[in-house]
């Protein structure tokens, strides 16, 4: 199907069924129940966790296939964004050609950075790509303010001049990013009973793409090109001995996955039509590095994972407060709930990070293959179950 | 004129001379062994014909080409295949992959971006890499990932990967060193095969005699650096300088 194996198309359609009904699965509990805020299902959460799948894809592209470790892809997500807006502020509001132009900038971007770190490998690479990155963001923050709008950054103004569109719109205001017309914050509410699901046309759009990235991604995957990346991470002296040269081969996914933090860069400032140097800041690189190895780098659907967990944890996790610990542990006597709730503070709310550091910790120990490899070993242990239940005759006792 | 020509190489590391005016040539269609004590200079020789170093003085023409200068991919491309000491696979990968990477390599060359084409439909490159497993008796563990092979079988495969690119001369580094007597007798015999069968020209670098005097054609003795002599192993054996170089060595 496709050109993919079953195993692969079946993975294909999961992600299709789980991006399609996220606005559904993300929302279990009712509007307005106690346990609502765990809902994940609005909007902004939905398009950030696409968007970053598509960023983690790509990371993994480069990192879970030739081992090389980067520490500067968010100058790439960066630039895109960066990208996006100039064409929103010269061309026209349609996201279209402002996403095209800014994989094409990361690209050519990545090209150059991408050129010259990977002259070394190893760790002296991670240090290259880290200086990189942090020297975009420094040009971005302070020297190239007329074109990235330094520490305010990037905004649409009323005078742009949007030579295919409307400097402004009838009523005065900036005109808002669309697909021909469909404004990405456009949503439908859909109330059934005491629930409430919100599909918004940015997020589809994003969605979109996250699962032709992830289908870009399989074909690479299975594809020659992909095993002489694993090749080049397995046995780099075997490589040039067979007749290999491994320094194209390494270019060609570094800038594969730059353009993949591009097109996240330029699906970012397509949903909300600004950027900042703060998404080039080496904090942000490391956040995609976490990512790919939480869900399982190397894996195919392992980075996309890791990307919504980060991101759940972010924005879920970080809003339980100490009012709504108190809430939760009311029913205990005062002395007691007082101290279950001191207990537990430091790890939610503003200590989300520190939660997030001890799954990872607990992670890397367990479960070096991430997620994935947590998802196989419990299938494994219910299909080991189930063929002792279907014929418990054939197990033999313990010897 | 032989397949490979070294004219006349110099070598020195700091004030150790490592190579002092090799000259080597080696037939096509022959096994050219090249022996001598511990630091005689056999790998520094290995490591200049693989353009892993660069000599200081004097000439290796391979096929009417110079190679140095080039780097080691680059000479696999001219025909020059490695087997190293230790064999140098894939552990990642399985199996069927390791010998798929040299089909690729053999016709597409050093770099092609073929990066949404399916492994699958190679059925070129599968039938090649099928047909070579089962030439060397690995076919039943083709899905086997390689770290979990036997020695032996890691220093097959190595060898199945050298040779279903089909080259001009295939570069053999102390094949079998620190193997039991009975991989190293496998080895031989899989060595053996392989000439018999495809008429392959090799130069190996040995320690172990029996090794040598079962395979090689030629035999170039080397000590510090220079070529001792160079004979057909009858003549080797009984020869006073060769005995001089290796008294307390080995027994020849």
């Amino acid at each position: 199907m496709l050109g993919l194996e079953k195993k692969d198309f079946r993975l294909l359609l999961v992600v299709i069924g789980l991006t399609l009904f996220a606005p559904i699965i993300l929302n279990p509990f009712p509007a307005g129940s106690e346990m609502a805020q765990f809902n994940a299902g609005y909007p902004d959460l939905m398009q950030r966790f696409v968007i970053f799948g598509i960023f983690a894809i790509g990371f993994n592209i480069l990192f879970g296939l030739t081992g090389y470790l980067s520490f500067g892809h968010a100058a790439f997500l960066g630039v895109g964004s960066y990208s996006a807006v100039w064409m929103f502020k010269l061309l026209s509001m349609n996201v279209l050609p402002a996403i095209i132009l800014s994989v094409i900038i990361a690209g050519l971007f990545s090209l150059l950075i991408g050129f010259i770190s990977l002259r070394r490998s190893g760790i002296y690479f991670s240090i290259l790509t880290l200086a990189f990155a942090q020297m975009s963001f420094a040009l971005a923050y302070s020297v190239l303010t007329p074109i990235t709008g330094g520490e305010t950054g990037l905004q649409l103004a009323l005078d742009d001049p949007r030579i295919l569109g409307a400097s402004q719109t009838a009523s005065g205001n900036i005109p808002v990013p669309s697909l021909f017309g469909l404004e990405m914050r456009a949503s439908y509410e859909m109330a059934v009973g005491a629930w409430s699901f919100t599909f918004n046309a940015g997020y589809y759009l994003a969605a979109i793409i996250l699962v032709l990235a992830f289908y870009l991604a399989i074909r690479i995957f299975r594809s020659p090109f992909g095993m002489m990346l694993r090749a080049i991470k397995s046995n780099q002296t075997r490589m040039s001995y067979t007749g290999l040269n491994a320094r194209p081969y390494t270019l060609a996914a570094f800038v594969i996955s730059g353009m993949y933090a591009g097109l996240a860069g330029g699906l970012m400032a397509s949903m909300d039509p600004l950027a900042g140097a703060e998404r080039m800041q080496w904090t942000a690189s490391g956040e995609v590095v976490l990512m790919t190895i939480l869900g399982g780098a190397g894996t195919l659907i392992g980075p996309v994972l890791g990307a919504g967990m980060i991101k759940y944890f972010e924005n879920i996790f970080s809003k339980i407060n100490s009012q709504v610990l108190h809430e939760w542990f009311g029913f205990l006597p005062d002395g007691l709930e007082d101290f279950v709730v001191t207990l537990i503070y430091p790890f939610v709310g503003k200590g989300w990070h520190l939660t997030l550091g001890i799954v990872f910790m607990l992670v890397v120990i367990f479960l070096p293959g991430g997620l994935v490899q947590g998802g196989q070993k419990i299938l494994a242990t219910l299909r080991r179950k189930k063929t002792d239940d279907a014929n418990p005759g054939a197990t033999k006792p313990a010897e | 004129m032989g397949i490979l020509e070294v004219k006349g190489i110099n070598k020195r590391f700091g004030g150790l001379q490592a190579l002092g005016d090799v000259n080597l040539s080696v037939e096509e269609n022959t096994v050219h062994a090249i022996i001598g004590p511990n630091g005689a200079g056999k790998s520094t020789l290995l490591n200049v014909l693989v353009g892993k170093l660069i000599p200081d003085s004097g000439s290796v023409m391979f096929d009417g080409q110079s190679v140095l200068g080039r780097k080691p991919h680059e000479i696999n491309q001219m025909g020059i295949s490695r087997v190293f000491q230790t064999p140098e696979i894939f552990t990642d990968l399985t199996v069927f992959e390791n010998v798929m990477i040299p089909c690729f390599a053999k016709r597409d060359g050093a770099f092609r971006m073929h990066a949404i084409e399916s492994i699958v439909s190679e059925k070129g490159i599968r039938a090649q890499a099928e047909e070579m497993l089962a030439d060397v008796n690995m076919l039943e563990k083709r899905d086997m990932l390689t770290s979990s092979l036997s020695r032996g079988d890691k220093r097959r495969l190595e060898m199945a990967m050298c040779l279903v690119q089909d080259p001009k001369l295939l570069l053999l580094d102390e094949p079998t060193a620190g193997m039991a007597r009975a991989d190293t007798e496998n080895t031989i015999n899989l060595l053996k095969e392989i000439r018999t069968k495809r008429g392959i020209t090799m130069a190996i670098i040995e320690h172990d005699m029996n090794v040598v005097f079962s395979l090689a054609e030629r035999i170039t003795v080397l000590a510090q650096g220079t070529p001792l002599v160079e004979d057909i192993p009858e003549n080797i054996k009984g020869h006073p300088k060769v005995r001089e170089a290796y008294l307390g060595e080995a027994q020849v």
